[in-house]
């Protein structure tokens, strides 16, 4: 015997190892319970530098991020210097509007609307287990959170509590294989099971008659006594009739692998299945709608702002009067000199009298860099300003009055 | 005479001896970084959760060592302390097992090839890892009950990738083994 265990000594060893390895995991399996204090003592080891780390990487990456958007401002700022100061000046209040829309505020908004009581948390590490579906948050059983608690952000849900520590916790994500969350879909309140194992998430045990349609919002439906009823889960990418039951894909509308932020709920409150889809809270925060257009005018056609564009809608008048049609060759000359009809000239003015009753107005061409507040005053009207009471020739007519004409 | 060719004898085995107490030290610390990294990595580089250094540093060990006992302690060491931080749904002894077998197997096979060649090395881990993942597969399902797919094709990417890793590793930490018995 002594001589069989020398020569095999080493498989013997290894025989040992494994066996005593596997009765450990078996008297773990059969009490139903984990060697918590090892793990304990493992985690409190490792996780004290999670802090350090995580700081070390949101600084780095900060600092990146913002070396490259300062070159980029530069480059824009390079070529801004083309348009004028209004264009620029919009364009930063325009960036300042979209920075507003951070996801740490979304977070708090979602904090203080939401009925639960939640405490939000930062991911600070994984798991060693590459297949497993796990991370460590810096929450932990000093901060109230306690094993099975679920895991949300405002856009979805992430996981639930498995493990307390003093200081962090470990979060299961929803995409494990070993996870499984009770949903509803929000039209038909079809119930069924969310199960990301196989790499897509599909939502099992929904019956091939239950409408499910591409689109519809699944939200959670508190079954699975870890997450309360009402959050969102994600949307329907496709549900075909499968064999017994639909073959019913979904899309999650929370991100759990490349969350940052999350909240833990501490304490769950049931909420009702919406009606509409949920509003995206981390969407940019957009301007206001402009300010609705006066609508008194009554009329939608832009009015001319300049003098000259006064005087070519008067001219174009004119044309349209003795059927005259501008660039056509052989079309009979019009006379300038006639006063346009005052229905059609009542719009070009943009004055409520008609232009015949004030000729004066219509007929004094503005100056450009002249001030235009004195033809609205009569007052204060420079002198020179009232004497042309002559008719308004258009460039290269004949510059005599109608009576020198045979 | 004889004390005196003892003694140069001795110093050279000493001298060449790999596994010195330096050494130990050092690899021990590698390894430490190694499984702690693997709670750090994807969170510094995201999308890194396929890289197994533990699992390298296992089969170097066996590939270098050559003693299949000292392999597979060390490979239940390096399990053992993963196992610590996995999820808790996952009990201890997991990646112990898994990884006993690893580092048993690795020194078997550094007694009938020439390990030091990095084609060899390649092929090596490359197939342990396919190994590895494939022994944790069977006992998730076999001992847990826990139905955990099992990709093929992923694995079989993740394995090229970690053994395209494992040649400048291997040869990083040869360099390491030759100044530390120096």
């Amino acid at each position: 015997m002594e001589a069989l265990l020398s020569r095999y000594r080493n498989l013997t060893v290894l025989l040992v190892v494994v066996i005593a390895q596997l009765l450990y995991l078996a008297y773990q399996v059969r009490s139903n319970r984990d060697e918590r204090l090892i793990r304990v003592w493992a985690v409190s080891a490792v996780t004290p530098m999670a802090g350090v780390v995580e700081a070390v990487r949101r600084n780095t990456i900060g600092f990146l991020e913002d070396y490259f958007i300062l070159l980029d401002v530069r480059e824009q700022n390079r070529k801004l210097k083309a348009e004028n100061d209004r264009l620029r000046m919009e364009n930063i209040y325009y960036r300042n509007q979209l920075a507003t829309a951070e996801h740490a505020r979304a977070l708090v908004l979602f904090q203080q609307q939401s009925p639960s009581k939640t405490v939000a948390a930062r991911v600070i590490g994984n798991s060693t287990v590459g297949t497993a579906k796990a991370v460590f948050i810096d929450r932990g059983s000093t901060s109230g959170v306690k094993k099975g608690m679920a895991v949300v952000t405002p856009e979805g849900i992430v996981g639930k509590v498995i493990a307390t520590y003093p200081l962090v916790s470990q979060v299961l994500l929803v995409t494990d294989p070993t996870f499984k969350v009770g949903v509803e879909s929000q039209r038909g309140h079809v119930h069924g099971v969310l199960d990301c194992g196989s790499g897509a998430c599909v939502v099992e045990q929904i019956q091939n008659e239950d409408k499910v349609d591409p689109g519809e919002w699944f939200f959670t439906s508190g079954e699975d006594r870890i997450f309360p009823r009402g959050f969102p889960v994600g949307t329907v990418i496709s549900a075909q009739p499968g064999q017994g039951m639909k073959d019913v894909k979904l899309n999650l509308s929370g991100a759990p692998a490349g969350a940052e932020e999350v909240l833990v709920i501490l304490q769950g409150v049931h909420q009702q299945i919406p009606e509409a889809a949920p509003v995206e809270t981390s969407a940019p925060v957009t301007l206001p709608p402009p300010p609705p257009e006066d609508t008194a005018s009554g009329s939608s056609i832009p009015q001319p702002q300049t003098q000259a564009d006064k005087i070519r809608e008067k001219y174009e008048d004119l044309g349209k009067q003795q059927n005259h049609v501008y660039g056509e060759y052989g079309s009979n000359v019009p006379n300038f000199n006639l006063k346009p009809a005052a229905s059609s000239s009542s719009s070009t003015t943009g004055s409520s009298a008609p232009p015949a009753a004030n000729p004066a107005k219509l007929a004094v061409p503005g100056i450009l860099g002249a001030p235009r507040s004195w033809q609205s005053s009569s007052a204060s009207a420079p002198p020179k300003a009232a004497t042309p009471s002559g008719p308004v020739l258009p460039l290269g007519a004949p510059r005599h009055q109608p009576s020198d004409q045979p | 005479m004889n004390e005196v060719s003892d003694h140069v004898v001795i110093t050279r085995r000493s001298k060449e001896s790999w596994f010195s107490r330096f050494q130990v030290v050092a690899l021990a610390g590698i390894t430490l970084v190694a499984i702690v990294g693997k709670f750090y990595l994807p969170r510094l580089i995201p999308n890194t959760e396929w890289l197994e250094l533990p699992l390298l540093l296992t089969v170097y060990f066996g590939l270098m060592r050559r003693s299949q006992i000292a392999a597979l302690f060390f490979g239940a060491f390096v399990g053992l302390a993963e196992d610590l931080l996995a999820p808790v749904n996952i009990p201890i002894g997991m990646y112990g097992i898994t990884k006993t077998l690893v580092g048993y197997f690795s020194a078997s096979v550094s007694l009938r090839f020439n390990v030091e060649n990095a084609a060899v090395r390649l092929v090596l881990c490359f197939f342990f890892y396919g190994f590895h993942a494939f022994v944790y597969w069977i006992m998730r399902r076999a001992l847990l009950s826990q139905m955990v797919p099992f990709d093929p094709q992923e694995t079989l990417v993740h394995g090229a990738l970690n053994a395209v890793i494992a040649v400048p590793l291997f040869a990083f930490l040869d360099r390491m083994r030759l100044s530390g018995a120096v």
